[in-house]
Formats: structure tokens, C-alpha cells, sequence
């Protein structure tokens, strides 16, 4: 690894991480709670009204800025590695920090809960036009489950290659499972190019 | 959404506005790409830490282990813009040791790597 500094008895870990996006209130942060070793973090990131990273502070008094909050887990993989989720923030708008999480990641969860399925298409429509693997996690709401995974797969237009599972997002090894399911999804993913 | 004015200069802005006051109008010439999870580290033969502001001080402690940028920002609580150019500060003194590359998709065996790690937690 190579690092800025002349320090070469240090090593920093590898990072990686996986989106777990979705439409509002699905359940991202509670996905990420449930399988994270810590609680979950929150950062700001701020942003011009145009969505646009603010990456200098020069000038930045001229500017109509706002504040978008990330949540983010991590799973300490072993010595070398390390795990990074983080929820996509809940405004649509702010594609830029999409960008800036789906970069390099391993792909993406997109929770749908089935009462409002269509909270959940701008995901969709992101992580398909960039070609970033992704499954589709039902999160069943108590007694909520409305539809079958074929019909969520329908009502979603979703090709048939892209994964469809129902989770709890609140349960630990069911969100493991999850993050189990698009890991193998990508690594299938990457097999196939 | 707060105005401008609010957001600068409001005292019930609080905390944040000493961080902010002191990267105001600060650029990062030179700086390395930092990303969210871009892992950093506070380096075992850092310089003389007595001209370094409280916050500096409190990053380097936190670094005592590695950890992403994102990380740094949440438990030092400020904005990543802010925590991105104090660690810019602090690369710049040798002080604090990054990881270079840009977020790459990983391969298999990291894949595989990250699979085994999460059927295990
Ligand atoms: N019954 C039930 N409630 C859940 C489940 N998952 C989340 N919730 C609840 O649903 C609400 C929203 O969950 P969050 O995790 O905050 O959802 P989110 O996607 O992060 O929401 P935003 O960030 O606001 O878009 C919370 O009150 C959760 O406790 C679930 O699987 N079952
Ligand atoms: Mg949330």
C-alpha cells in the first residue's frame, strides 16, 4: 500500500463499502444499526443549493449552502480489511453525494417497503444507469407484507438477474443475510464480465 | 434550510463555529483526494505537537488506530469539508499517514475476503 508520509512501519486497512439506499423511511438506518459494530455515525457534508460538493472553503460566504446528514456503520473484517454502510440520505436530490457513495463500492442494497414501492424507483433507476450491482431488500413492516418477491420483482420492472429477498431490517442475521446476498451478487457480477 | 447569515455568523450556531473560523477561506493546495472511507492514521514519529490547535490535537489522538475520514468528521463533530482540510494540515506536517488510491471496485478475492468477514460477525 503506499501511503504520503515516509512512516513505512504503518499500515492502514483497506476500505470498502456497501450503499444501502432506498426510498424514505425504509429502514436504512436501521439496517445499518442492526449489522454495524458501532453505533451508528452521522456526518454532514455540505453541499451548494445545486447539490454540488462545497470542496474549498474560499468564497464559500458567497454561496447559498445546505447541509445533507449521512449515516454510516462499520464492520471490522479482519486486520487488513474493513467494511464500511452507509444509508443514503433521504432527499433524492442530492445525486452528487450518491456519487461520491457509490464510487468503488462493493454495490447496493435498495430496501422497498411495499406499501409506498415507488419511493423506491429513483434508487433503482441510479444504481441500474451506472451499472453498480444491487439487490432489492422487501423490508416487512409487521404484517405489511403485502406482495410475493414475484411481485415485487414485476411491480419493480426488475431484470431477472437482480436478486429479490425479503429481510427484516431490524434483525441482525437477517440484514446479514442481506449484505451475504449483494456480496455474492457482486462477486457473481464480477465473474461474468 | 438556514440563510447565510444564520448559518455564519449565528452564535446559536455554536461549536461549529470555530472550526469553521478556522479553516475560513482556507483552500487545500496539494492535498490528496479524500474520500469518505479514505483510511488515515496518525504517524508514530509525529512532530512537535505544541503549535497544533485543539482540534488538530484531537485528531491526532483519534488516529491512534486508522480510521476513514468520514469517521473522524462524526466523532470530532463537524462538517467533511471542515475535518478534510484539517487532515490536509496535518498530511502536509508528515503528521498523519493516508491511504493514496481512490476507491476502486474490489476484486474477487477482497470479495471473498469481505464475504467471510460478514457470515461471521
Ligand atoms: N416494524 C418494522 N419497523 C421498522 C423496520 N425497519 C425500520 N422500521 C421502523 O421504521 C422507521 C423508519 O426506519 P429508518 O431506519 O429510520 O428508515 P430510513 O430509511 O433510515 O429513513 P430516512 O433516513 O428518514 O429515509 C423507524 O421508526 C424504524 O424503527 C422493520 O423491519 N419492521
Ligand atoms: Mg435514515
Amino acid at each position: 500500500m503506499v501511503f504520503v508520509g515516509s512512516d513505512g512501519q504503518l499500515t492502514v486497512p483497506t476500505a470498502v463499502k456497501i450503499v444501502i439506499a432506498g426510498g424514505f423511511g425504509t429502514g436504512k438506518t436501521t439496517m445499518v444499526a442492526s449489522v454495524s459494530e458501532i453505533p451508528p455515525l452521522r456526518t454532514e457534508e455540505l453541499l451548494t443549493e445545486a447539490g454540488v460538493h462545497v470542496d474549498d472553503l474560499a468564497g464559500i460566504e458567497g454561496k447559498d449552502t445546505t447541509t445533507v446528514a449521512l449515516d454510516f456503520g462499520r464492520i471490522t473484517i479482519n486486520t487488513k480489511v474493513v467494511l464500511y454502510l452507509f444509508g443514503t440520505p433521504g432527499q433524492n436530490r442530492f445525486w452528487f453525494m450518491w456519487d461520491e457513495l457509490a464510487t468503488g463500492a462493493i454495490g447496493a442494497v435498495v430496501l422497498v417497503d411495499t406499501r409506498r414501492l415507488d419511493s423506491s424507483f429513483p434508487s433503482i433507476d441510479f444504481f441500474e444507469h451506472r451499472a453498480i450491482p444491487f439487490i432489492v431488500a422487501v423490508n416487512c413492516f409487521d404484517g405489511s407484507q403485502l406482495y410475493t418477491v414475484d411481485e415485487v420483482r414485476h411491480a419493480l420492472d426488475l431484470d431477472e438477474q437482480i436478486p429479490v429477498i425479503l429481510c427484516d431490517a431490524r434483525d441482525r442475521e437477517s440484514s446479514k443475510a442481506v449484505l451475504v446476498e449483494l456480496i455474492q451478487h457482486s462477486m457473481n457480477r464480477l465473474a461474468a464480465v | 434550510m438556514t440563510s447565510r447569515e444564520d448559518w455564519w455568523y449565528d452564535e446559536a450556531a455554536g461549536p461549529l463555529v470555530r472550526p469553521y473560523a478556522m479553516v475560513r477561506g482556507r483552500t487545500r493546495p496539494n492535498a490528496p483526494d479524500l474520500h469518505l472511507v479514505t483510511q488515515v492514521r496518525a504517524s508514530s514519529f509525529a512532530s512537535d505537537q505544541t503549535s497544533l490547535t485543539v482540534e488538530h490535537r484531537e485528531i491526532m489522538a483519534l488516529c491512534a488506530r486508522p480510521l476513514s475520514v468520514a469517521e473522524v468528521a462524526a466523532y470530532l463533530d463537524v462538517p467533511l469539508v471542515v475535518v478534510k482540510v484539517l487532515l490536509s494540515d496535518l498530511i502536509e506536517r508528515g503528521d498523519v499517514l493516508v491511504q493514496t488510491s481512490t476507491p476502486k471496485i474490489p476484486d474477487r478475492d477482497l470479495l471473498q475476503a469481505v464475504l467471510d468477514g460478514v457470515r461471521g460477525i
